[in-house]
């Protein structure tokens, strides 16, 4: 009796293992099957690199270079606004902050977390947009620039938490050894245990632009939009996420322009796998 | 003149009296040996004499040390540790090569010069007894070295940057008997320029390379003499029974 209960759960675990790894086989297949039929009408290199986005002119056109120059703004941005912030942050929770402070910084950093996206897009939408419309006397206010700085928001709590895990599991040994050189603080935390806890925190960056360059719904609501290239972080611009969500519903199932956006999902399944195979590259070698 | 004064040294963490009313004297240019079971406060005074006991928040202390005649406690805390410097009982090399394990405190205090380091890292690590093992093995990872040339390279390191004391808590626990006789060999070699405190749980290695030995038990110092006259006619019933093995 105990060994067929015994052999029923191990087949049950098993079965949800596979099923997990045939779900996400399924989703890359149709993303494949839906995205690959686009090539048909125009070659990658023309799909990757033409400058114009109308996928509903006749004949459309079917360059998705502004959507991609417009997630590289947005990301390359929030990135710039986020990394020296987040690790100084990290650096701050875990070497410097007495313990109060830190409980109620890590507190702080979860609840930032925790905010939905849409949330964040709404506020930066009725906040931030006319505060960079009136600083930069712009005709919009909705920029790559307020996308980047609420996408900076978004990927902090990530880069905050994972850099300071890095920073805390640097064996406390290398502290006091370089202290007992004669080091300062500073010159510990600087020389020591930021190279010691380099790995861990370059996967926390990868895994906060990660997350920057996945969001969809705060873009949508704050970069303007506009497939055009943008020449400056101060245009509206339109990602390749904010496109598929805004353009998905009123494409024809089976059409051109259907083709299209599914192509973009691939494009993006590329970037954001090969962003979290180097996260876990770089956490691999930290251990 | 004595290297190091301690007088009526109290040392608590928390309410934990981790030193009692210890007074203590430091003669330069010799091995001091400080031997005792666990527990017994002798690490907690090692890491007084270069100030690493004020990392933990829960820290008190009274009474004076006195590092050359002067209080250290109104010495500049980096100072301190760069002229006391210290060895630790886990070979702890950075992960770099061998060269710049050596090289990084003297880059830290602002040497920049090239030539200059190199001299300063081939003399230390002659001073340690490695450069023959390792002067073609110096861009090697540190990591590649064995456990008693990894000790050996962390003696290195802190003479680098020009200590006039060098404080070993328990330098030899994690190596075998030949690393750690080449360890205690080089620190014989030592003693000619620098004044050393060795805390170790083997009585035997206090005998072996100390000039005087001191015994401490919860706290407290029981005896400190001459190394011969420790271990040969020890004052008090209770070194000679640790001494012995009796217990501890």
């Amino acid at each position: 009796m105990r060994k067929v209960k015994e052999f029923i759960v191990e087949k049950l675990i098993l079965i949800c293992g596979l099923a997990c790894i045939f779900f996400v086989v399924l989703i890359f297949l149709f993303l494949l099957k839906e995205g690959l039929a686009v090539f048909k009408i125009v070659s990658p290199l023309q799909f990757l690199s033409g400058k114009s986005w109308y996928p509903i002119s006749e004949p459309p056109q079917l360059g998705i270079l502004p959507l991609i120059l417009g997630s590289l703004f947005v990301t390359v941005g929030a990135a710039i606004i986020s990394i020296p912030i987040g690790v100084a942050c990290a650096i701050y929770i875990a070497e410097v902050a007495p313990k109060k402070i830190k409980e109620i910084l890590k507190a702080g950093i979860e609840l930032l977390a925790a905010i939905p996206s849409v949330v964040l897009g709404f506020i930066g939408m009725v906040t931030l947009v006319p505060w960079v419309k009136s600083i930069f006397h712009l005709p919009t206010g909705l920029t790559a620039l307020s996308g980047s700085i609420m996408l900076a928001f978004m990927a902090m709590p990530t880069i905050v938490s994972i850099a300071e895990d890095a920073l805390y599991s640097v064996p406390k040994n290398y502290k006091e050894g370089a202290l007992a050189l004669g080091a300062t603080e500073w010159q510990t935390i600087w020389r020591v245990l930021l190279p010691a806890a380099s790995s861990g925190i370059l996967a926390a960056v990868m895994l906060g632009i990660g997350r920057v360059i996945g969001e969809t719904m705060a873009v949508m609501m704050i970069t303007g939009n506009a497939a055009v290239i943008p020449s400056s972080i101060l245009q509206p611009v339109r990602t390749l996420t904010a496109t598929i969500a805004a353009e998905m519903g009123e494409a024809v199932v089976g059409g051109e322009h259907y083709f299209a956006l599914f192509a973009i999902g691939i494009v993006l399944f590329v970037i954001s796998f090969a962003i979290n195979v180097s996260a876990d590259l770089f956490l691999h070698r930290s251990k | 003149m004595n290297k190091f004064n301690v007088n009526n040294l109290n040392i608590w963490f928390g309410k934990a009296h981790a030193l009692k009313e210890v007074r203590f004297e430091v003669e330069a240019n010799q091995i001091l040996t400080i031997i005792g079971p666990s527990n017994s406060g002798k690490t907690s005074f090692l890491r007084q004499l270069n100030r690493l006991n004020e990392l933990q928040p829960s820290f008190s202390m009274t009474g004076t040390v006195l590092f050359d005649g002067k209080d250290l406690n109104s010495l500049d805390v980096e100072l301190v540790r760069k002229k006391i410097g210290m060895v630790f009982a886990l070979p702890l090399p950075l992960p770099l090569s061998v060269f710049d394990n050596v090289a990084y405190g003297v880059k830290m205090h602002g040497k920049k010069n090239r030539k200059e380091a190199e001299s300063i890292v081939e003399d230390s690590l002659k001073k340690a007894s490695l450069w023959d093992e390792v002067k073609d093995r110096l861009r090697e990872s540190a990591f590649k070295l064995s456990g008693g040339q990894q000790q050996r390279l962390c003696i290195a390191r802190s003479l680098a940057v020009g200590p006039d004391v060098v404080l070993f808590d328990e330098p030899c626990s994690g190596l075998d008997p030949i690393s750690t006789a080449k360890v205690e060999e080089s620190m014989l070699m030592l003693k000619k320029d620098y004044t050393i405190v060795l805390v170790t749980n083997n009585v035997k290695q206090a005998a072996r390379v100390g000039d005087k030995t001191a015994f401490f038990l919860s706290g407290e110092l029981i005896e400190l003499d001459n190394t011969d006259k420790v271990f040969t006619a020890p004052q008090d019933k209770r070194t000679d029974e640790y001494i012995r093995g009796k217990f501890g």
